[in-house]
Formats: C-alpha cells, structure tokens, sequence
C-alpha cells in the first residue's frame, strides 16, 4: 500500500468543556477517494480544519508523506499541497472566470520591462483548464457570479488541481446542488482521483459518497465510529449507520407497538 | 480580450448588451448628451470656443485627479472623506514654508506630498485594523485634518490664509510641472492657421495646454493599466468584491487597501500643488465638499459604491461632465445656483443606471 498523502494519528480537539475531535485517526492515499460522513456537530468541520492548518491538535500527530508536521497556517498547508475548497468556494461573484481562477497567482509577462498581468495567457489556461475536465465555459471573461453553483464548485476544484494540489479537501461540495449539478461535480472528483490526487469528500449525502468513495469514515459525537472500504459495507449498511441505524430500528418497533395497540 | 472562443454555447452578445456590461458605459452616454444639450443651448456662448474648452477641461483636470485614486479606492470597497480638507492641509504646507521662512517652493511641495502620504498611510491602517467603515474613519480624518490646518496657520501667521507665493514660486524649476502650460507651439500654429481664435490685442485666446488636463489624463491611463493589467489591480477588484474570498486565497487585502488611501491622499497633494501654484496662494478652507464630488464623479463613472466594479476611465468621463456642467451653466448664463440640484440629480441617475447594468451584467448567461 501506498504511504499515506496525509495522516492523522489519534488526533484530539477541544474547544473549552467540548470534545470536538477525541482520538481520531484518519488518512488518505493518492488516488483514493475517502468519504467523512457524520451528523451535525459530529466534528467532521473541525477535522478538516485540522487538516487544513486552521487549528492545531491539542493531542496526536499530523503526518505528511510519512514525516511529522505541522501546519503553520492554512497558506503553510497549501504550499504542503494540501488545498480546501471552501464552503465559501473563495470566489469573487463580480470578477471573471479567468482573475478568479488565478486570483492571488497572476501570471506576469515582461512587456517593455513592465510586469503586467499576461490577461491573454489567464484567459486560455483557465478556459483549457476548465474544459479538460469537462466543464465547457461560454467565454472566460464571464462574471463568476453568471456560473451555476455547480459550475463555480467545479472552478474552485480545477483551480486547486492546477495548482498543483496533492490532496483536496471538499466541504459539503454537492449538498446546495440540485441533481445535474451534483453529477457533474461528483464526475470531477472522480477525474481528480485518475490523476493521482487523494480527495478527502465531506457529506451528508450518503447516496453521493457511496458512488464516488472508496473508503469511508463515520464521525459520532467527535469519535471515529469506524473505518469502512467499499467492499466491506453496502450502501445500505452505510445509510443505517449513518441515520443512527438503531435509534431508527427502535422508532420503527414502537410505531409498530402502537399500530398493535390500536386495533 | 482579444482572445477567441468558439463555443455553440456563445450566443451572438449584440454590440449594446455587450457595451452595457462595461462600466464606463453610462458616463460616456452622459458625457454625449451634455454636449448636445449645451451646443444647443450655449452653442454661441464661447463655451465651445478655445478658451471656453480650456476652461472646463481645466475644472475637470483637477477633480479628475482626485476621481482618478478615488475610483481606485472605492473599487476596492473603500471612501475616503479626507481628501477635501487634506487639499486645505497641503495647500498650507506648500505656501507657508516659502513665505515665512524662505524654504524654496520645491521642498515645501514634497514636504506636502510626504504629510499626505503619512496621513492617508494611517487613515489606511486605521480602517484595516479596526475593521471600522471607512466611512466613519475617514470622516474623523475630515474634521481632524481641517481643525489642525486651521490651527496651525492661525497660530504661525495670525491669518487662515496665504497669499504673495508668486514671488516664489516663478523661478522655482518645479513651478512648470504643476502651473505651466504644454503645447505652446502647436496651439500658436492653430492660431496662425486661425483654427483657435485671437483675442482683441491680437494674441491667440490661449497660449497653451494647462499641464493639469496632462496629469489627469495621464492618471486616468496609468489607473486603468494598474487596474486590468496588473497583479495589483486585480487585487483591488477582489478587496472590494469579495474581501474574505480574496484573504484565503492568499491576496494581501489590508496592503492593497493601504496603498490604495495612499493614492488618494496623493492625489489631494496634486491637486493642492497645482491650485496653490497656479494661484499663487493657499487657504485653509480650500478643497471644502471635494471629496463628495470626486465621489459623485466617480459614480457617475460607473463605479459601484459597494465595491468590486468600476473604472478610471469612467471617472475621468464623470469629471469630465462635472466640468462641463459646471462652465456650461455660467456660459448660458443660468444662475449657477442651479449646479448643485443638476449634479445631485445626476449622481441619482447614474446609480440606479449603474445598479441596472450591474443585474444585467450578473445575468449575461
Ligand atoms: N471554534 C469553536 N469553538 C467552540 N466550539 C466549537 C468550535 N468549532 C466547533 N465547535 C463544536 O465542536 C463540535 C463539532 O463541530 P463541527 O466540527 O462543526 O461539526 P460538523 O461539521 O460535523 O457539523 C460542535 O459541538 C461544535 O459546537
Ligand atoms: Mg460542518
């Protein structure tokens, strides 16, 4: 087996009184898609943010490529090769596909010893880009506000990838999307694993993590309720565990209590 | 731009919605019909004569200057109410110096630019760091800047303004480049040619080009090449249109802010070197409700007052109406009262206008 892009080893986050994370472990390996599920408040935020160097552990240890770390800050973890998409998306509605696909990385040219941002050079890579992985774009110097949700979950991943992301990292990317627009950001992630890239797939949506996952990890209450692969756990199984199997058993056996005691 | 995508996506964008999508768009349109409006109405007034020309293209020239960093800056998401009385303070700064104590023109005029540099650096760093409006900041500065310069040139020379700077400033080697004239010789060859009029002693009605209208068109395209085709720039539209988007990916927000009520404080130096200069005298009262019209001009010119969206060009073309409105209205001889009604009115205009091209410009799809 490959050695893990990224690993964490019985990591432990509190938040004062709260247990946010306690004695997690989690990995993921290139090419590898591998699903967090978990309820509200389950902790699935807060791993991710430890992932992403937004908080530091107060117990276990962050490894990359095998070695110990530490992530500095979330630029720190980036430069790592590790990128989060956020909820948020980092995208500016107002400006075009092109400066957001390169915001805070413009391209320079040299035209009479003048750096200038090289717009033509923006423009096509983020319109190849785009359509590489399938997403055809009307003109790069559209608004990004003028994109679908989809559209814009799809240019803040191809962005991460062309920036040379070994690990990406997506918060609840498909759940405000209707059924087309999750498809096409469910077949991205899917393009992503070809290449090599270890996706880290955060959801609710048991349906969508068991198309695309290869592994997958239950969060219950800031514990690791398990790690699963593919072959080891049928859709079902997952929806079960992930629904709180048993609280739905007992609410079916009282209904049914009840129909009995009707008649 | 000049990039070309084929896609059966494209639909055939007609040239109006495609023009309606740039910013500039409504000040250009606006700028079209003043002209008409006033070559009817002032057709023969000499609005429209040389010297009528000069004169309000040197109205426009100087709060251009000023709408030129403006623009820049409420791009970016942010005001800056200072730069009226800012005009007073430099305006103080420049004359004083020379007058009570002999300091040759050129050091009082960088010793200015300097003060104001240092002032909008710390209305920039007071605005990044308190997460305050820059509103309510730059409103402060306002107030502050006008009572120092009041006090300070009350207590040095018993009097709230300067005057006499001429004998100064003549023979300084600066003087030209704020309060000279450019094009001499090709205006007095129009002159020969009889295209420019001549006054009645016989010389041409205008001996040159005010340098003013070359700094402010000057900085309007050094502004717009900083805004579409530089690093910088793009990180003026992503300060202003999505800050925290912009911070995760890397782009330095506060410095590009901090640089930006630089730029404008700057720009309220010129514009105080160039009246003192040309005039000859400073008053610390100067510049009063500038910053109001360089913000009018500015919206005019498309800029969204929420940040994210505008441009230079428009700005100029915005100061460009405010200069002509302004001559206009004293060339027809209308009370001039009526100025103000007719900006404001304008101003209203040009942003419901604005925040319709900008809904159409979100739904172009
Ligand atoms: N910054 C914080 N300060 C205090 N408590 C927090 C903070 N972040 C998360 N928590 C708490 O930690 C728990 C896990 O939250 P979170 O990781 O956001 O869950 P999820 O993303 O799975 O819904 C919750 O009880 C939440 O209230
Ligand atoms: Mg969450």
């Amino acid at each position: 087996m490959d050695t893990p892009l990224v690993e964490l080893k019985s990591v432990s986050k509190y938040f004062g009184s709260v247990i946010a994370l306690k004695d997690v472990s989690f990995d993921v390996r290139p090419g590898e898609v591998h699903c967090l599920l978990g309820d509200n408040g389950a902790g699935k935020s807060t791993l991710i943010k430890v992932l992403s160097g937004v908080h530091s552990p107060d117990e276990g240890e962050i490894l990359v490529g095998g070695a110990h770390t530490r992530f500095n800050s979330p630029k720190d973890t980036l430069d790592k090769g590790i990128a989060t998409v956020y909820q948020d998306l980092a995208l500016v509605p107002l400006m075009s596909v092109a400066r957001n696909f390169f915001l805070g990385r413009e391209p320079l040219k040299k035209t009479w010893g003048l750096r200038q941002f090289d717009v033509d050079y923006a423009n096509r890579t983020a319109y190849q880009q785009l359509s590489d992985m399938g997403i055809q774009l009307r003109n790069p110097e559209q608004p990004v506000g003028t994109l679908s949700g989809g559209e814009r979950q799809c240019l803040a991943i191809a962005r991460a990838i062309h920036f040379g992301a070994k690990v990406l990292i997506l918060d609840e990317p498909t759940s405000a999307l209707g059924v087309h627009q999750a498809s096409v950001v469910l077949k991205l992630i899917v393009q992503s694993k070809a290449r090599g890239i270890g996706v880290i797939f955060i959801s609710h949506n048991v349906h969508h993590a068991y198309v695309v996952g290869d592994r997958f990890t239950l969060l219950k209450r800031g514990r690791s309720a398990g790690t699963y692969q593919k072959n080891e756990i049928s859709r079902d199984q997952l929806l079960n565990l992930m629904a709180g199997g048993k609280e739905l058993v007992d609410l079916e056996q009282e209904i049914i209590k009840l129909n009995n005691g009707k008649r | 731009m000049s990039l070309e995508v084929k896609d059966e996506r494209v639909r055939a964008v007609p040239l109006l919605g495609r023009l309606l999508s740039r910013p500039e768009l409504g000040a250009i349109a606006g700028t079209v019909l003043i002209f008409v409006f006033f070559g009817i109405t002032a057709g023969d007034s000499g609005l429209f004569s040389a010297k009528g020309i000069v004169n309000f293209l040197e109205v426009s020239a100087q709060l251009g200057i000023l709408a030129a960093a403006v623009a820049l800056l409420m791009i970016a998401g942010e005001f800056d109410l200072s730069i009226g009385s800012m005009i007073g303070f430099a305006g103080i700064i420049i004359a004083i110096p020379p007058i009570m104590w002999d300091w040759p023109v050129w050091a009082s005029v960088l010793m200015a630019f300097a003060s104001c540099a240092f002032v909008g650096y710390l209305n920039g760093l007071i605005v990044v760091h308190t997460g305050l409006p820059s509103f309510i900041v730059t409103l402060g500065s306002l107030f502050m800047l006008r009572g120092l310069t009041l006090g300070v040139t009350r207590g040095i020379t018993g009097r709230t303004q300067a005057s006499g700077l001429h004998e100064y400033s003549t023979g300084d080697w600066i003087t030209p480049f704020f309060a000279g004239q450019v094009f001499r010789a090709p205006i007095g060859w129009l002159a020969e040619l009889g295209v420019i009029g001549k006054r009645a002693d016989g010389l041409p009605a205008i001996s040159g080009i005010p340098v003013s209208i070359v700094w402010w068109i000057g900085l309007t395209l050094f502004f717009t090449w900083l805004l579409m085709r530089t690093r910088f720039g793009n990180w003026i539209f992503a300060s202003g249109g999505e800050a925290n988007a912009a911070r995760n990916m890397g782009v330095p927000v506060a410095r590009t802010k901090i640089t930006l009520f630089i730029m404008t404080a700057l720009a309220a130096a010129l514009f105080a070197t160039v009246q003192v200069l040309v005039t000859g005298s400073a008053d610390t009262l100067r510049g009063n409700l500038k910053e109001f019209e360089a913000i009018i001009a500015v919206v005019i010119g498309g800029t969204l007052l929420t940040g994210g969206y505008g441009s230079a060009i428009g700005a100029m073309f915005g100061a460009l109406i405010f200069g002509v409105v302004q001559m206009g209205i004293f060339y027809t001889g209308i009370d001039t009262d009526w100025f103000k009604l007719f900006m404001g009115a304008m101003m209203v205009v040009a942003v419901l206008f604005n925040s319709y091209v900008r809904a159409r410009a979100m739904r172009s799809r």
